[in-house]
Order: C-alpha cells, then structure tokens, then sequence
C-alpha cells in the first residue's frame, strides 16, 4: 500500500515517522541540481577557455572529464558530506536516508547515483519517476538498490492562534484538571482537524458549517465532560474555538514557541 | 498519564541537548571513536529521549516537541543500531592490491557467466558475418562497415600524417568517459532482473565477434591483434566486471536459493558492487590513455609485433592481478577480507 509517511519502530518499542518526498518535488530538487551543475561547468568552461590559450587540446581533455566528475561526482559529494542533501534536496527541504533508519553509508550514495542512468531512461527521469509512483516508499531503482528512501522536512507556517481565538474568555480553562485530561484524550490527528476546520472556516457553505463544527463540538464533549455551567451559551463553533485554545496553547502562551526554543 | 507540559519540557531539555551536541559531533567526525563512557552516556540519553517521545506521542498541544524528538530518536537510532563496519579513511593502493581482486574472485561466477554471454555474442556475430556478410552493416558500428579490412589497414599503413595530432588527449579523455558510462550503465541494467545487462553483454560481444571474423577472413589477424589488444586486453575485462557487477545485483534482486529479505539480499552486495565499479573505472582510465597513445599507430610507426607484446604483458599482468593479488591473509584483524 503507498503511503506518505515511513514508520520506524525501534527495539525498545518506539516509534518514529519519516516523511517520505514524492515524485513531483524529486524532480524539481533535481533541477535545481542540475541548474548548479550547469553553472559549474559554465564557471570551468571560462577557466578553460584561458587555459586553451597554452595548451588547447589538454583544456578540451579536462573539460570533458570535468563534466564527467562532476555530473556523476555531485550527488555523491553532496550526499555523503551533507548528510543526504545535495542543493537542490536542501532548497526543498529532502533528504536521502537509510530505509531502516541506519546511518546512511558511502556504498548506499555510490549506488544510488549510479543507478541514474537507469531511472533517467528514456527521458527526465522517466522510469524514475514511475518507479517512484507505484512504489510503496516512493522509490526510484537507485534507491531500491541502495535501499534507501527520500524524506521530507516541511517548514510548517504555525498558525496565527492569537488572532484565530480573538482573545475571548475561554470557560473551559477554569477547570484546569479538566483542560489536561482534555489535551491527554485528544490525539495530534484529532487536534489537527479542530485547527483546520477553524483556519478553513470561511472555505465552507453555512450550513455544511454549522453541521461540521456541531458535529466536531460533540465529538470534544464526548471526550471530557466539562460542568454544565462551563458550556452553558457556548456555541458549537465557540465552543471548538475553546477546545482548540486548550489544545495549543499551555497557560495562555503558545505552546508551539516554546517547543521552538528547546 | 496526564503530563505537565512546561515541567516535561524543563526537565527533558538537558538530556535533548546533550544527545543533540553529542550527534553533531558524530555526525562531523565520521572517524570519531566514543570511549566506553561516552557510549555508555550516548546511550543512556538515546533511551531517555526515546522514552520522553513515547509519552509526548500521546498529546495533541506539542506538535513541535514531538517532531524534535522524533529527528533526534531517529539520528540516535542509526547511531545506537548500526552494524554495519564504520567507514574509514580509504587507503588507495590497499583497496587496490588488496581489496579490489579479492571481491572479484569472491563472486568469480558471475564474471564466468559474463564471459560466457560475452563469447555467446561472439559466436553469433562471427556466425552473422561469415553466412550473411551484408549483417556487417549492423553488427560493426563506428563505421567499420564502411570499409574491407584489406583497404583500412593499407590506408592506415600508407598514412603520412598523424592523423590524432593534436586531438590526442581530447580523444583520451572522450574514450575513457565513453567506456565508464557503458560500463556504468551495463551495471545499472542490472536492476532489470540482468536483461538489461546480459544484452548489453551479448552486444558487445556480437560487435568484437564480427569485427575479428571480418579481419581474420581477410588476412589481417596481425593488424588485428596489434590495433586490439594493447588497450582491448584492459578495456575488455573492464566491461566484464561491469558485467559482473550487474549480474551480482540481478541476482540479488531475483534472490534465488536465498532466504534472506530482498533488503538484505541488496544490502549484502552493494558494497562489492561499488568496489567492482570503481576498480573498472581505473582500469578503464588506462585503457583510455593506451587507445588513444598507442592502439591507433600502426607500422611503419610502430610495428605489430611490439604492440602484441605489450598487449600480452598487459593480459598476463592483469589476469595475476586478479587471480592472485591480496591473496596472502592480511595480519590486521580489522580487515575483513582477510
């Protein structure tokens, strides 16, 4: 089954997630590698240009070779001295790791790369690509040879909470005990959905509104029963908009500020 | 477990920098070795961190903590779990006197079986071009086909000029290039279960089949082997190896006879196949240096004879290279093909 994310499960019993990249922004990483291989090689034509003024058959010779070393040679430097990023990987933010979480080794970059003139059949990478679509990890056939996949560190924009809750009282935080055991039950998934629902409030016909946040207002009370006084007037959307306060921000103060700074 | 947020931060940040201090010194020292304190530690706060991801998976309001904690556990991971032996510094003339022919000989069949696809190419392009000599047109590229053996060597006999004056390093540098991208590419056809790789491998041999049967039916066998082999008798094994190398990789994705997992299979292999290619990437480089220096003069320039006897120093050495080279058991402990 094709899935977006890798599960690692350790022998202690943990379990951590790895984003995995798609085909689509594979292939623009790649061209902005190509783009700075491009510009290499322009950079060393001008050198050999001047080198051709003694000796022009040698600087032909090292041109070629040049191109050479460095069309092969710059996924694999960049790769094993940046820790699985080239340029254009770093620009978008991927990165080459191990399938299982190991430590990525110098064999599993040489295979990868080499395994190009394969994936890059006929055109743009065209088996790559469709190795990497069907794939379950999204895998072109230097990376199924290598055994190693390609992440995906997204910059998440944090959302503008302050201005999303407007400073309103929120009932729900006089009960503290409550408020805990509310973010305890509440899973990230189950979080994540309130937030969008709100930040994606005015996307959504009034009535299929009205029937969403009463339906996701139910689904937070069956979780922790708050006293009656605590939700007596509070709409169903006001109500989602104190659940969402409780849930991401720690005693008034957004909590995601200060995971930043951990 | 209801968890308070500020006081599980507070708490847990010392052991998460230190870990995070700690992998950023491993990861920019890839030859560091930790003293038995220092491991002990590292693993002491891998545990401690995973154990701190375990109970922050639980809460929805840490988004950020929770995906900082998973980057550390998953850096520690490959740290705490690895295997696999640290790569070290590369000793150049170890690799190649040493390492180099003993993973060749270590998977001796499948340069056999590249051999033996070759000769089969062979056989079928001297057969096309003794029954059907018009195949010659398909199965001699570079315009070979073009002209009889008899008419090539008289013009290349009766040349005054140098005809590589002046190109003779670009034309270095061309054929060297050429022949590492088909031989990489003959490795990376591999990951077509081996048809990629036996095809490239059976034209190749059809090539140099009909290309010898043409010379020899003509008379020319001498020009033949002096214009061949000084440079064949390297760049021909090369492309064997390469051969090698892609059937290595076939064979461990079909994983006949092999219980172990298809991951496995391909991780046990690739770092013999790196090996392999980069010991045909040197010896290619030398057959690019004698094909351009030397395989293209033909007498008066430089008779037949001497080129054959340089060609077969080169066969012998190479074939005692390969067969023989780091066989004594190698007194470092660490070495693992010893």
């Amino acid at each position: 089954m094709k899935t977006s994310m890798l599960f690692i499960r350790t022998p202690e019993g943990i379990v951590f997630s790895q984003l995995l990249a798609g085909p689509v922004t594979r292939f623009f990483a790649w061209f902005i590698d190509q783009l700075c291989i491009t510009a290499a090689m322009m950079l060393l034509g001008t050198a050999f240009n001047l080198l051709a003024l003694i000796g022009g058959n040698v600087a032909t010779a090292l041109y070629i070779i040049s191109y050479f070393v460095i069309s092969i040679g710059y996924g694999i430097f960049f790769e094993w001295s940046r820790r699985g990023q080239t340029i254009g990987k770093k620009l978008f933010r991927l990165r080459v790791v191990d399938v299982e979480g190991m430590r990525l080794q110098f064999n599993q970059i040489v295979v990868r790369n080499l395994l190009r003139f394969v994936d890059s059949l006929p055109l743009f990478y065209f088996v790559g690509g469709a190795t990497c679509w069907f794939n379950s990890q999204c895998q072109r056939l230097g990376d199924i040879a290598a055994n190693t996949i390609v992440i995906r560190n997204p910059r998440r924009a944090e959302p503008d909470l302050d201005q999303l809750l407007a400073g309103k009282y929120n009932s729900l935080r006089q009960y503290p005990h409550l408020a805990a055991r509310l973010r305890q039950r509440v899973s990230p998934t189950e979080a994540d959905v309130a937030l969008q629902a709100l930040l994606r409030r005015e996307a959504f016909d009034s009535v299929a509104r009205v029937e969403l946040f009463g339906d996701l207002a139910a689904h937070f009370r069956a979780k922790v029963d708050f006293p009656a006084e605590a939700l007596d007037g509070v709409a169903d959307e006001q109500y989602l908009r104190n659940v969402v306060d409780v849930l991401y921000r720690a005693h008034g103060k957004p909590a995601t500020e200060k995971a930043v700074s951990v | 477990m209801i968890v308070d947020l500020q006081r599980f931060i507070a708490t847990g940040r010392p052991f998460w920098t230190e870990l995070e201090r700690m992998l950023d010194r491993l990861e920019a020292e890839p030859d560091l070795r930790m003293t038995l304190p220092q491991l002990q530690l590292f693993h002491q706060l891998y545990e401690r961190t995973a154990a701190d991801l375990a109970k922050i998976t639980t809460l929805s309001s840490e988004p950020e903590t929770r995906r900082y904690l998973e980057n550390l556990v998953a850096r520690s991971y490959g740290e705490i779990h690895e295997t696999r032996a640290q790569q070290r510094r590369i000793f150049p003339l170890q690799w190649f006197f040493q390492t180099l022919p003993r993973t060749f000989r270590r998977h001796v069949r499948a340069f056999y079986l590249s051999v033996a696809i070759t000769l089969a190419g062979c056989a079928f392009g001297g057969l096309a071009t003794t029954f059907d000599p018009d195949s010659r047109h398909v199965t001699m590229p570079f315009g070979h086909d073009q002209l009889r053996p008899r008419e090539r060597v008289e013009q290349e006999e009766s040349r005054t000029e140098n005809r590589l004056a002046g190109h003779r390093s670009s034309f270095s540098a061309y054929l060297m290039t050429h022949n590492i991208k088909v031989s990489v590419f003959t490795l990376a056809l591999g990951m077509t279960w081996g048809v990629g790789t036996i095809f490239m491998l059976f034209y190749n041999g059809v090539i140099l089949g009909a290309i010898s049967v043409d010379y020899i039916a003509d008379g020319q066998l001498k020009f033949l082997l002096g214009w061949l082999m000084p440079h064949g008798v390297v760049e021909i094994p090369a492309i064997l190896i390469a051969g090698q190398a892609g059937l290595m990789l076939a064979r461990a994705l079909i994983g006949r006879g092999s219980r172990a997992s298809l991951r496995t299979r391909l991780r046990e292999i690739s770092g013999d196949v790196v090996t392999l290619i980069f010991g045909v990437g040197v010896l290619l480089v030398w057959a690019g240096f004698v094909e351009a220096f030397l395989s293209q003069y033909h007498e008066p320039v430089i008779p037949y004879s001497a080129k054959i006897a340089f060609g077969s120093v080169e066969l012998v050495l190479l074939s005692v290279f390969l067969a023989k080279s780091g066989s004594r058991p190698d007194p470092s402990p660490e070495n693992p093909d010893a």
